[in-house]
């Protein structure tokens, strides 16, 4: 009852007409940033720091719930309608996303995915309300072996993305393990693969990789093509709104998405990516027609999207309760804290409930006024598509590489995106999946960190893999995962041969 | 973000007097026209903050005006400096740095090096924490020697980046008990959140970190603090120093800003000026105060023959971990 107080209080703060405003505003922005590559609600945050200096400290951390709400919402567009991930919480959304709207559904993809985001925002939400203390604890029980067994279960999302040659997909992903080598070892201070260029020190950003490897590569593709082939893609088909069966394929994603986002968002070393990753592999799973994935199922769409910003909730729940920053945009919400002379950890709820509670109900307003900014604008957005296709295309590969230059101010990225764009194209070209590199890329350096810190820390002992409880759950349920369709095809295969009147009775599932 | 709020107008009234206010009792200075400063890290690290708790400074103190900040993220802050060094500019231009990027300009065989750049002045630091769960069987410092002595691998330090302060603190640590740097256990994580994380749920022997970061966390009784590395106690605090110890250590993770070499001798005396004066105003020592940093100025000739130590420690110590052959 409590917690139920002092929520209604809150609503109370982040209602009144001034604080609603600044919300508005951020959400705003928060969807224009998440809109444009490059800019991310991190960097927003912290150009905005010193403009809200004059601001009351609960007004301007109400705009910034708003902007990284905001951005969780915009991330999904340019993945969906340009194949142009702006964030890596929203590549997965693109494999799938993209393929919609090239079908003339890239309005369902969209609403699709904002209305996900309401309801996984809404949800975890909530669950940040009630059960963030108890999360936190949870979160904390996870050391280095329990996160190594986490990037295990998640790199068998690659098994949902191989596409149908089993050989093509491992070389996309061991490209992607490649990838993910170069730069600065962590572990070690070492450079490994940079052959003495210092911008290849910090390793290769992943949205560059996958905004390279999507849409620069598959532009090329297109582009080389275009006098050949006279496919129609691009125009919307039919009604824009979501069909009654969209919603019937949307809405169990929707939740279980939530359900991986929001715990593993509140985890210190989660990142956004990995519940997009096994959400994917969860709807292929479950799916009733698993051989639409990767060819513009809903599913693949409004499960990621809905854990992206279950995660995104997640990650206030530590820092909230305990000031922990675990994402960069966490991170700068912590310094803005400091700034106001607050301070941030577990007194933060006992000495300022007014700020606390003012911006956790605005996190609610804020989804409100997310879905009411956001579904309008689906219209608008897929007019972008109607562009003649060379503008298009164009346009596509100006908005990318101004993407990667902002990231870092540094002209290194754009060479680096083109030169990952024209593998990009080489790989389209040779038939070889680029999803299974991307894969490789995010958890690869992430595994073998928490591998090799999990061995430093036992001195050397691996069984320190399988004597560790959450460790070893998430490594067995990874193996069944694995083994689990094998056996199924197998047993199939065994009841095809006895009766042969049912021999395509079930797909196999990679 | 162009509506103007009552409570944003107010604010910037009040800061606009302030400033007035602060003029009328400073002769005034030539402003600096146009100043770029080069954060080389990413958005809400120390050095951005540095950066623009700088720019907000200079900006109210009127001693420069049209000041912008670039983050140029990248390898411990040398992909910030390079740029910084090669880069012919027209308006004035500074760089935040500090004691990370000594240590990675020789681990990363950096091409560029702080001899390349004039020392401007030292701003702050931060004196660094070993902290352990409440619950841990080390109670003091000595208890952390004792077990470290006799089975070094047993400790697992957790801290920032490899070759980066924490690092090379424990180095400097193990040296002063007489324990071979190399057998240090080092665990390095990307610091913040991680690396609080790890220490709060104990998979670490111990954290080490900026005292102020983990401040908070002693307050709720969720982590204890057993050694600071300062000279003394710092204010407001009964956390014992190394020394008080017995393992006489002082370490102070500083950050400062460069000019370029190619600076005139007039320009450079006008940003030395420029940067003595804000760190002098109320304004930068309440910043200080708010974020936990210390105020340790010191202006560009103590700050160079400071360097030069800081550099012979840090790269004597990288090598004795076997970092830096």
């Amino acid at each position: 009852m409590d917690t139920l107080a002092a929520l209604g209080h809150g609503f109370l703060v982040a209602l009144t007409p001034y604080n609603l405003l600044w919300s508005a505003i951020g959400v705003t922005v928060g969807t224009a940033v998440g809109v444009l590559p490059g800019i991310g609600p991190a960097l927003t945050v912290a150009l905005l720091l010193p403009v809200t200096y004059g601001l009351e400290p609960t007004s301007a951390f109400i705009m910034f719930a708003g902007i990284y709400y905001g951005a969780m919402y915009g991330g999904s567009t340019t993945s969906i309608l340009l194949n142009a991930p702006g964030e890596s919480g929203s590549i997965v959304t693109a494999i799938d996303g993209h393929a919609m709207a090239r079908q003339g559904r890239g309005a369902q993809a969209l609403a699709t995915a904002a209305i996900g985001s309401f309801i996984a925002g809404t949800i975890a939400t909530a669950a940040l309300t009630f059960v963030a203390p108890l999360m936190v604890k949870l979160a904390l029980l996870f050391g280095p072996a329990e996160y190594f067994a986490l990037m295990v279960l998640a790199l068998t999302t690659v098994t949902a993305v191989l596409g149908s040659s089993l050989a093509r997909g491992l070389a996309s992903l061991f490209l992607g393990l490649a990838l993910g080598l170069v730069g600065i070892d962590m572990q070690t201070g070492q450079a490994r693969l940079a052959f003495g260029v210092p911008e290849l020190l910090d390793g290769i950003d992943t949205v560059v990789v996958a905004v390279g490897l999507f849409a620069v590569g598959e532009t090329l593709y297109v582009a080389s093509r275009h006098r050949f082939e006279t496919e129609e893609i691009y125009a919307l088909k039919g009604s824009k709104w979501m069909s009654r069966e969209d919603w019937g394929r949307s809405w169990k994603p929707w939740l279980r998405g939530t359900l991986l986002g929001f715990p593993i968002g509140t985890l210190p070393a989660g990142g956004s990516e990995i519940p997009t990753f096994l959400s994917y592999l969860v709807e292929k799973r479950l799916a009733k027609k698993p051989e639409e994935f990767g060819k513009g199922a809903i599913e693949a769409v409004a499960g990621p999207e809905a854990a992206n910003n279950a995660s995104a909730a997640g990650v206030l729940a530590p820092l909230l309760s305990l000031g922990l920053p675990t994402s960069a945009t966490a991170a700068i919400m912590l310094a803005a804290f400091q700034q106001y002379g607050l301070q941030p950890g577990p007194t933060l709820f006992d000495n300022n409930p007014e700020l606390v509670w003012g911006m956790i109900a605005s996190l609610y307003i804020g989804n409100v006024l997310l879905l009411v900014l956001n579904l309008p604008l689906v219209g608008f957005w897929v007019k972008l598509l109607l562009i003649p296709r060379p503008w298009l295309y164009a346009g596509i590969l100006v908005f990318s590489s101004l993407g990667a230059y902002t990231l870092n101010n540094n002209v290194i990225d754009l060479v680096i995106l083109w030169v990952i764009g024209l593998l990009g194209f080489g790989m389209r070209v040779l038939n070889v999946p680029v999803a299974p590199c991307v894969v490789g890329l995010i958890l690869g350096p992430l595994a073998e960190q928490q591998f090799r810190r999990a061995l430093a820390i036992s001195q050397g002992d691996p069984s320190v893999f399988l004597t560790h409880p959450i460790s070893a759950a998430l490594l067995i349920i990874a193996a069944l995962l694995v083994i689990g369709p094998m056996i199924l095809r197998h047993r199939s295969n065994g009841a095809g041969k006895n009766d042969s009147a049912s021999p395509s009775g079930t797909h196999p599932a990679t | 973000m162009t509506i103007r709020m009552p409570g944003a107008v107010k604010g910037v009234l009040t800061a606009a007097v302030l400033a007035t206010a602060s003029l009328a009792a400073t002769p005034s200075l030539a402003e600096i026209k146009g100043l770029e400063i080069i954060a080389p890290a990413s958005p809400g690290g120390g050095w951005d903050q540095h950066a623009r708790t700088l720019q907000q400074v200079l900006q109210d103190q009127k001693l420069a005006s049209n000041i912008q900040v670039v983050n140029i993220p990248g390898a411990g802050g040398t992909v910030g400096l390079a740029q910084f060094v090669t880069a012919k500019k027209r308006t004035p231009t500074v760089l935040v740095g500090g004691q990370i990027m000594l240590g990675a300009i020789v681990t990363n065989k950096s091409a560029v090096t702080l001899d390349q750049v004039t020392p401007l002045a030292r701003l702050t630091g931060e004196y660094t924490a070993i902290v352990v769960p409440p619950d841990s069987p080390i109670k003091t410092f000595g208890d952390l020697i004792q077990k470290f002595k006799a089975d070094p691998g047993s400790v697992s330090w957790g801290g920032g980046s490899a070759g980066g302060s924490d690092q090379i603190l424990a180095g400097l640590i193990a040296k002063s008990v007489g324990v071979d740097p190399n057998k240090v256990n080092y665990v390095a994580t990307a610091g913040g959140g991680e690396l609080l994380a790890s220490a709060l749920g104990g998979h670490v022997t111990l954290g080490m970190g900026g005292y102020s970061e983990f401040a908070p966390q002693f307050q709720a009784g969720k982590l204890r603090a057993i050694a600071v590395s300062a000279p003394q106690r710092l204010p407001g605090s009964d956390t014992p120093t190394m020394k008080e110890q017995g393992v006489d250590l002082e370490f102070v993770n500083w950050r400062g800003v460069f000019a370029q070499s190619s600076a005139k001798p007039a320009e450079l005396k006008e940003l030395q000026e420029a940067v003595a004066k804000a760190v002098a105003s109320d304004e930068w020592k309440q910043a200080v105060k708010q974020r936990g940093w210390i105020d340790l100025y010191q202006p560009s000739a103590e700050f160079a023959s400071f360097l030069k130590q800081e550099r012979a420690q840090i790269e004597g110590t990288l090598k004795d971990i076997g970092l830096v052959k």
